[in-house]
């Protein structure tokens, strides 16, 4: 019996010890970004790179600024979410209160399809039907730039934002609707006064993942957004975002050059910025958790 | 009863009140109706964005895949020729990705759903894991280069890819895993506790077969993430022509994402193989929503088993 007992704790260490295996690897991923992207700052100060508005690592001397960069993540990400936001959640509140059971069992695996979409494939789809169609109908210089960038990452989030805002939506208390209904309120108002407002952090969380999605996306920027390191300041600006650029210059940056140290120095910051969502994420989702109508 | 009819009487407004409330009833089901069209169109919105998405390949894609396409080498550079390297290597990072992921995925899973007790390592645990699912692909690119590729040596390889895919799938399946766990009935575990069984005999015996679906329904899904992920594997192992099969996993190999990605805008003819790419794009979303597809429909099945 004690030999089976000792079986038994080995087996559970040897989990214990699988399961730390993410941890270990979001470790090793902030230990080898920060030790292949610090040694840029031995030749650009931290703020200067940041604030720089100059990014031509390629010219003689080279010029490492990001601030073009971060803009342009900044600018996809909010132009995209001001679209994936109400298109997503609408969708949720449709998907988990509203839809028959036949319409939701065939909308459900859309959004699913719509999620499984390779991002090359929206990129490519961004590039020779939406960017030709944008340049006829708006008259631009160019059709690859923020705004067709924004519109095709806002539908890679989408799937995300909804996904995450129906569970949280289904998980709020019968009870609730069943009060509100029966105190005469219709099935709108039961939707935006008690649903809606119950499931909110749920429905944050959604929100806040989906930004980062978007944020984080590289091959619909890349193919997308235009190239241009510039600060934009129209919708109709071509754009260089920081996966953007990490993914096309990659390639061409000779191996622990000043150049590939600042792609992974962009790496970081990327990697802060969508760390830091994941941790608002977390942080709203552990802090709001709906335990049972009591709590309300 | 008649204290409340008595009530009533004494309102004046009674009959008004009554006169009114139907239309603002009514003024309430048309705001109901007006709304609840909407969030049908946002509904719609998503259908169109996928249907319009598939059209588009499917008619400027379907002409150019044909038998040769799916089974051939490329030549000319590239410009004709079928992409069946890129098929081969898609498949074989995507396998080679689950063999990486699903026993982790799966033990991390057991881990956290049956042995596990609330507490801060678990607390750890699944903020890593969350973290982890938001990494950035191009992230877990560069940490493929330093790391494995670089660090590891492996240098540009099916074996730098496989294992940097491996990890980026590992938080999906790792969700599916432990939603598969919990929906194994409680008292499948405690009947088998209950006969003498211990709690590893219990899972390997009782619980784990009992989850084998739902599990491989996730695995599915990985896969197919796998397959379409492209800012991983670009610094970690593809390359966009190699002259021969992959032999070995130390060979860098072609990828459907990947040559989609350089035929569209780096090829030096990017408009004399539009028809190649958009047959490889075609390629690749059957490839993807048909293993999404197999995954809903086997889901279905299970959980009307279930039922």
């Amino acid at each position: 019996m004690n030999k089976r007992f000792l079986k038994e704790k080995l087996i559970r260490a040897g989990f214990f010890v699988t399961a730390l295996v993410s941890v270990l690897v979001l470790g090793m991923i902030m230990v080898f970004l920060f030790s292949q992207g610090l040694p840029i700052f031995d030749q650009v100060s931290v703020g200067r790179f940041i604030f720089g508005t100059q990014w031509y690592p390629t010219a003689e001397p080279p010029d490492f600024g990001i601030l073009p960069l971060i803009a342009a993540s900044v600018a996809v990400t909010a132009v995209s979410s001001l679209i994936a936001i109400p298109l997503g959640v609408t969708t949720a509140v449709y998907l988990a209160e509203i839809a028959s059971p036949r319409m939701r069992g065939f909308f459900k695996p859309v959004v699913e399809m719509l999620a499984a979409l390779p991002s090359v494939v929206i990129g490519f789809f961004g590039m020779v039907v939406f960017a030709p169609f944008l340049l006829e109908q708006l008259d631009l210089l160019t059709g690859l730039n923020l705004l067709n960038a924004s519109i095709m990452l806002a539908f890679m989030s989408v799937p995300t934002i909804c996904s995450i805002s129906e569970d949280a939506i289904y998980s709020v208390p019968a009870e609730l609707k069943e009060a509100s209904l029966a105190l005469g309120a219709t099935h709108w108002q039961t939707i935006y006064r008690v649903i809606v407002p119950a499931a909110l952090s749920g429905i944050s969380t959604a929100v806040i993942l989906g930004m980062s999605r978007a944020m984080g996306e590289t091959m619909v920027v890349l193919m997308v957004a235009g190239g241009a390191s510039l600060i934009p300041g129209s919708l109709f600006d071509p754009v260089r975002p920081m996966p953007a650029s990490i993914a096309a210059e990659m390639a061409e940056a000779p191996f622990h050059s000043e150049h590939y140290y600042a792609l992974f120095a962009i790496g970081v910051v990327l990697f802060l910025f969508t760390f830091l969502f994941n941790i608002c994420a977390d942080y709203i989702a552990g802090r709001h958790k709906q335990v049972g109508a009591a709590t309300l | 009863m008649d204290l409340i009819e008595a009530a009533l009487e004494r309102r004046p407004e009674n009959k008004e009140a009554d006169g009114f409330r139907a239309p603002g009833m009514s003024r309430r089901k048309a705001v109901q109706a007006g709304m609840f069209g909407l969030f049908r169109a946002a509904a719609l919105i998503n259908g169109l964005a996928l249907l319009v998405i598939v059209f588009f390949l499917l008619k400027n894609g379907a002409g150019s895949v044909t038998w040769e396409f799916l089974t051939e080498q490329p030549y000319d550079s590239m410009t004709r020729g079928g992409i069946l390297p890129c098929i081969v290597g898609t498949l074989i990072l995507g396998l080679g990705a689950m063999l990486v992921a699903f026993p982790l995925g799966v033990a991390s899973a057991v881990f956290l759903s049956e042995y596990a007790a609330p507490g801060r390592a678990v607390r750890v645990i699944r903020l890593g894991i969350n973290n982890l699912a938001g990494v950035p692909s191009v992230v877990f690119g560069l940490f493929g280069l330093a790391f494995f590729v670089t660090w590891c040596g492996f240098g540009v390889s099916i074996l730098s890819g496989v294992l940097t895919l491996g990890l980026l799938s590992l938080p999906v399946i790792i969700g599916t895993a432990e939603e598969a766990l919990r929906s194994v009935p409680q008292t499948y575990r405690e009947a088998s506790l209950g006969l003498g069984a211990t709690k590893w005999q219990t899972i390997s015996r009782v619980v784990l077969p009992a989850a084998v679906p739902g599990m491989l329904t996730g695995s599915i899904l990985g896969l197919s993430r796998a397959a379409g992920e492209t800012a991983a594997i670009m610094f970690t192992a593809a390359v966009f022509f190699s002259p021969r099969m992959p032999s070995g996993i130390f060979d860098q190999v072609m990828a459907l994402p990947y040559h989609i990605y350089v035929l569209a805008t780096a090829g030096t003819e990017i408009e004399k193989t539009r028809p190649l790419q958009y047959g490889t794009a075609l390629v690749l979303i059957c490839l993807v929503l048909g293993m999404n597809l197999a995954a809903i429909w086997y889901r279905a099945r299970i959980q009307k088993r279930n039922q």
